[in-house]
Order: C-alpha cells, then structure tokens, then sequence
C-alpha cells in the first residue's frame, strides 16, 4: 500500500467526519477544550463501595478475588516469600519451580537457591507456576494491575497453568482511578507501560453451554498473597 | 459472510423447527438475564454509570474527528502505526499486506466483531494465511465454518455433544477412544492444541473494546486469556477497530468498564482487561516487536448526524440480544449475517443496506427490553422505526402495505363514508361472530388465527353510544 492511498483514506475518512458533524477541525476553542479534558483525566461517578477504610478494603479485595474462583492469603513480609511458596507448591501437589521475573521482592528468592528453584526470562508454553508482583489493586471488583517489564514480564500472567500474584496490602486502593494516577506519576501524564493487565481471577470460559470451566488459556489456578498489614 | 437477512422469514421459520437450536437457546434465557440482573442490583451506582457512559460516548462522538487525531498522535509516540480504512475491503488488504510483509503463515486471532464483520479469515485464507480463532467459541464455530450467532458468546447455539462431534471429526490426530464427556475436558483439548498455534504464529490480531485518545492504548477484554496471548506472544500485533471505540481518558474508559461486564455477562468484571501501547520497550522480555492499528470506517461516517448517531455509543455488550424475546426464540443466525438482535436490526442494513436488512428492523415485538437494558441507552426501538420508515418510503407504489394503506386513507379522510363502511363492517363482523365474539378463522388474517383467536368488534361502536348518550342527557336536561 502506497502512502499517498494511506494519506487518501485518511483525509476522505476525516472529511467526511467532519462534513457531517458540522465542524472544520480548527473552531476556536474546539480543540483546547479536547485537549485539557484529555489532560485533565476528571474522574467521573466512583462506587461508594471503593471508598471504605484500609481493612475494609482489603477485606472487599479478598472476597471479590475469591469470588471469582481465586485463593487468597496473607503473607507477613517480602522476606517470608520463598518459605511460604514453597509451602503453596507443596500443598497444591506442584514441583518447586518457579519463573519469577527481576522485581526487587524477590531477591529472598536468589538468596535462599535451596528452596524453590528460580526460572528467569520470559515464560515458556509448558511452565507449570509463575510468580509476579501487582503493581496496584482496586477493591471495588478485586482487581489487580500488573505492569509489563523484566521485573514482571507480562507472558508469566499467561502462560503457566499457575499464577502467584504478591500485593502490597499498601497498594490496594480503592477504585480503578487510584491506579491510573499511579500510573501516571511513575510513567508521566499521558504515557503507559507497553502492557497493562488488570486481572480480576482465574482464566475462565463459559462458551460451552454457558457451563463455566476455569483455565481456557491462561491460569487455571491464581492464588493472590496479600504482604504487610 | 455473505448476508442472508433478506431470507429472516425462512431463517427465522427453520430456526423454531430446530430442536437442538431450541435446546441450545435455554441456556440464554436464564444464565445472562438473572446474572446482569444480580450485578446491577449489586452495585447502586450502576443507573448513574449508564447515563455518564453515554454522555462520555456522545461527547466523543461530536468531537470524533479531534479525538481521533490525539489518539493517532499517542500511537505514533508511542512507536506504533495507524493504519486507516475507508471500508471493510481497505482493511482486509492492510492487515494481509502487514502479514507477507512479516512471511506469516499463520496468525492467532482474538475475538473481534469487526474481523468478521470485514470477513477476514477468508481474505487471510485466500491469501494462503492460516488464521486460527483462539477465543473457544470462535474456535468452534471456525472449526463449523459458521458465523458466530451472538456478538460475546458465539457458539450458543450449540450444544455439548455437537461439539463434541466437532472435536472427533477434527482432531483426528488425538485418540479416538478418548472421554469427552463433558465441558471441562472440551475445555482442555481446544486448551492444548491452541497453545501451539499461539506459540507458532508470527502475527497476532486483535479487535479493541475502546481506544484511548490520552495514551494512545488499545483495550481488550476477555475472560479466557486467549486476547492476551494473541497479542503478547507474536511478532507483531494488529489490532483493527472501527473509529467509534475511541475515548478521551483511562477515567472514562474506566466508567465504561463499570458497566460493560455486569451488562454483558453480570459479571463484576472480566477476568482480563488489558491495555496495550505500542510494541516493546527497550529491556522487555516479552511483547510484540511491532505494534499496528487499522481504524475501520466502514460506514460509520454515515451514521453521523443522522437518526442512528446514537448507535454509535453501542459497546457490543450483548445484553440487548439476551433480553429480546425475538433473539431468544430464532437465535444469531436467523438474522443472517454477523451482528443478530436489537442491535444488528439496527446496524445490519446500515452496514448491507436497506433492501438486504429491510426484515431486521421488523423482527421485534418493540417491547423495549433493549433499550431499558441497554447500558448505553441507546434508543433501540426508535431507530429500527426509523428503519422501518425507510423501507417503506423505498417501497414501490404497488406493494401490498402502500396500497392497504391508500386504500384506508381514502376512508379516513371521508369521515362520513369512513363511519358508514365501519358501521356496516363491524355488524357483519359481529352478527358472523354470534354469541362467541370471537373468530377462529378469519379470511386475510390467517397468521393471526393460526395462533390465538380474532376478538370480533363490538355489536356497536364508541362513536355511537356516546351520541346517543348525549342525546338522553339533553332530553332530561
């Protein structure tokens, strides 16, 4: 495809949006008033359930998650990581392997080789666990924001038929909106992570007869531990 | 596809034969309706939600060609391409171009309307492309070489043991003695084989859920993974939206988001909603290497500023199909070709034209249930009037209702004569009906005895008795 047909659609597409809307493109105030809602980001109608006290939310967190076929416990600190894996492995019949990408939380993990073995990189179609840090959660549906990268590569919420997710009970908030605005002060305004997943419990289907089945392509088990207080 | 809603009669008439149909379409009935029903109920703000998902839309809308062109900005800054289509054929040789210029062979694809909506697997196919669906539903109905009959759960319309069958048939690498029995391990064949497609394909695609004007991202949501991996794992990822998905902020695609799942699948939320911007990073480990969008016109354009704007608010949810007694008792496929229910009566003969759609916008009982479901509350009903309307202005002068109805208007505008021949009608009508005021067979009205019987008119009419009414009060004044 040449550029001046590219060039063509385009003009033709605009045009004719512009011609049946009425407009030009270049009406005073038209485009700042676009721009600075875009910049603005208001938020608009947030659920009163979001907006309760921190043990309240996490509390809502949990139920939400376990609602939507996930396991959720609680693990004292970073530290105490590898221990309690290898217990979760253990206890759901699991080698004790892991593919954990590099975020500082795991560094118990590198520290301590003896107890689970440690994959890195990307995952692979046959790994059986992985383990990832969230970069934040909303209580309101029990959804947590994980952040592509090689401190948390994003195939490893995908492609092993086991996910760990590690929260920070300090980065539950309340409503979707409290991450975006994480988001923006660490990335900027107006700039993303190349792939932001927010997920909300295990894979599931129910395109069979409207019979829901967990694990159609990514997780079939997604176990959540909440850390700190 | 090539449409067939100009054959809904015959669609419609074989679909209530169909008992495996028939089957399949309980399950519509109750699951979606009680879950969306649950949801909204749960969440108190979900009224309000609605009517500020739909001022977000409308304000895009009136701005579309400004947001359009802020997002395109963010997705070049982003290091991806914008690509634009005037129409379904433009779209169908991009995407194809994009993958020979990768020497594709196979692509992975998630869910996407308006893929079928364009009929790419078949352009890919033809153009010696595999093109594997990776949502389950799609994959069975890919596997059927049929259309999906519904816009978020395309295999509804069958059941089980049917794919099972399906699976017999076209695994036949798989050991044949194998136990299918039931949904999980279906579940778990489609799971294995599609693993390696997603691991081989050197282009994956995807439709979006919205596009955001603020940063240039791509939305999709699923609850199977299958999206994800589509768009993770391959070379490039492409992902082709018509131009009204777009929003201006995470914010408002976030008030959105609020109300698509519950409408959708009462839901809270689906289990994945990602946000993709352009390929990947310096340092990633994994993403696509490159990142391209196709933004579809396609006859959206057309809609502006007439009656049917307000479709373009439509966030494809579903909920207008599960609620329409109509979709219920045919099913998707009746209406012949890829968007079924309120929502296709309303944009099929937009999309084919009105000759081809003109039965669509017929098939409703305008009960309304969609509109009042409607999260984006899209006057549904109005605008398949509309369409109706257009049809009948299109029609010749010698078609049966323009003639009916020239015929009733001689009459009403002869008040006079309109009362004789109403008076002698509906004596005769009465005097036939004698004591049972009823008909249950009347000439020229055959499809309605078929089913329930005619009420004959009353003995004498409303007109009557009040003059005569008024005449004993003057008496005794």
């Amino acid at each position: 495809m040449s550029e001046t047909v590219k060039g063509d659609a385009r003009r033709e597409i605009m045009g004719r949006v512009r011609e049946r809307l009425g407009v030009r493109g270049d009406e005073v105030g038209r485009r700042g008033r676009v721009q600075s809602r875009i910049r603005n980001a208001v938020a608009n109608i947030i659920p009163e359930r979001a907006k309760v006290g921190k043990s309240e939310r996490i509390k809502l967190f949990q139920s939400m998650l376990e609602t939507s076929g996930a396991e959720v416990s609680r693990v004292r600190t970073y530290k105490a990581l590898p221990e309690v894996i290898a217990a979760l492995l253990r206890d759901n019949n699991l080698p004790s392997r892991v593919r954990i990408g590099d975020d500082p939380i795991f560094a118990a993990f590198r520290a301590e080789p003896g107890l689970v073995e440690i994959l890195s990189g990307p995952a692979q179609g046959d790994d059986l666990v992985s383990v990832s840090r969230a970069f934040s959660a909303a209580a309101e549906t029990g959804t947590m924001f994980l952040i592509s990268g090689k401190d948390n590569p994003s195939t490893l919420n995908f492609l092993p038929e086991n996910h760990i997710v590690i929260i920070a009970a300090d980065d539950i908030a309340g409503a979707y909106e409290e991450s975006w605005a994480k988001i923006r002060s660490d990335f900027g305004a107006g700039k993303m992570p190349r792939t932001v997943n927010l997920i909300s419990g295990p894979s599931r289907t129910a395109d069979i007869e409207q019979t829901i089945v967990m694990g159609a392509h990514g997780p079939r088990k997604l176990f959540v531990l909440i850390a700190g207080g | 596809m090539h449409p067939t809603s100009i054959n809904f009669k015959e669609n419609a008439a074989r679909a209530l034969a169909d008992p495996e149909l028939q089957r399949a379409l309980g399950n519509v009935k109750t699951g979606f309706i009680v879950k969306r029903s649950k949801a909204r109920a749960a969440l108190p703000e979900f009224d309000a939600l609605r009517t500020a998902s739909k001022d977000i839309k409308n304000h895009v809308i009136e701005n579309l060609d400004l947001y359009l062109e802020e997002y395109e900005k963010k997705v070049i800054a982003s290091g991806g391409f914008v690509h634009w289509a005037r129409d379904a054929a433009e779209a169908r040789e991009i995407i194809i171009k994009l993958c020979q210029a990768e020497g594709a062979k196979s692509v992975t694809k998630g869910k996407s309307m308006v893929s079928e909506e364009i009929g790419l697997n078949e352009a890919l196919e033809a153009a010696g492309i595999e093109a594997v669906e990776t949502d389950l539903g799609e994959y069975i109905i890919q596997l059927r070489h049929e259309a999906p009959s519904h816009i978020i759960a395309p295999a509804v319309h069958l059941n089980r043991s049917q794919i099972e069958d399906d699976f017999r048939a076209i695994h036949k690498d798989l050991p044949a003695g194998r136990d299918l029995s039931n949904v999980s391990e279906l579940v778990g064949e489609a799971r294995a084989i599609l693993r390696d497609k997603f691991l081989k394909a050197a282009v994956g695609i995807t439709g979006a859920n919205f596009l955001i004007a603020e940063t240039g991202s791509s939305v999709i949501v699923t609850n199977e993974g299958n999206g994800d991996l589509t768009q993770l794992l391959p070379r490039v990822h492409i992902v082709i939206a018509s131009i009204e998905k777009v929003v201006p902020t995470l914010e408002d695609a976030s008030t959105i988001l609020r109300v698509l799942a519950r409408s959708a699948t009462g839901q809270e939320m689906s289990t994945y909603t990602t946000f993709s911007t352009g390929p990947r990073r310096d340092g990633d480990p994994d993403g696509p290497q490159a990142y391209h969008v196709v933004l579809l016109d396609n006859g959206r354009t057309e809609m502006l500023g007439t009656e049917f704007q307000d479709m373009l608010r439509c966030i494809r949810c579903g909920a207008c199909l599960n609620h329409c007694p109509v979709y219920a008792a045919v099913g998707g496929h009746a209406y012949g070709w890829v968007y079924p229910g309120p929502m296709g009566a309303v944009l099929t003969p937009q999309l084919i034209g009105i000759h081809e759609g003109a039965h669509l916008p017929n098939a409703s009982s305008f009960c309304g249930r969609c509109q009042s479901v409607c999260p984006m509350e899209i006057p549904l009903p109005k605008m398949m009037r509309h369409w109706r309307e257009r049809d009948f202005q299109q029609k010749s002068a010698a078609s049966f209702p323009k003639l009916a109805l020239r015929g009733w208007a001689f009459f009403a505008l002869r008040p006079k004569l309109y009362r004789l021949a109403a008076g002698i009608g509906t004596r005769v009508m009465a005097a036939v009906a004698g004591r049972r005021r009823r008909f249950s067979y009347l000439p020229l009205a055959t499809s309605w005895t078929k089913y329930r019987d005619f009420p004959a008119p009353a003995p004498r009419s409303f007109q009557s008795l009040w003059q005569e009414r008024e005449r004993k009060m003057h008496r005794n004044v």
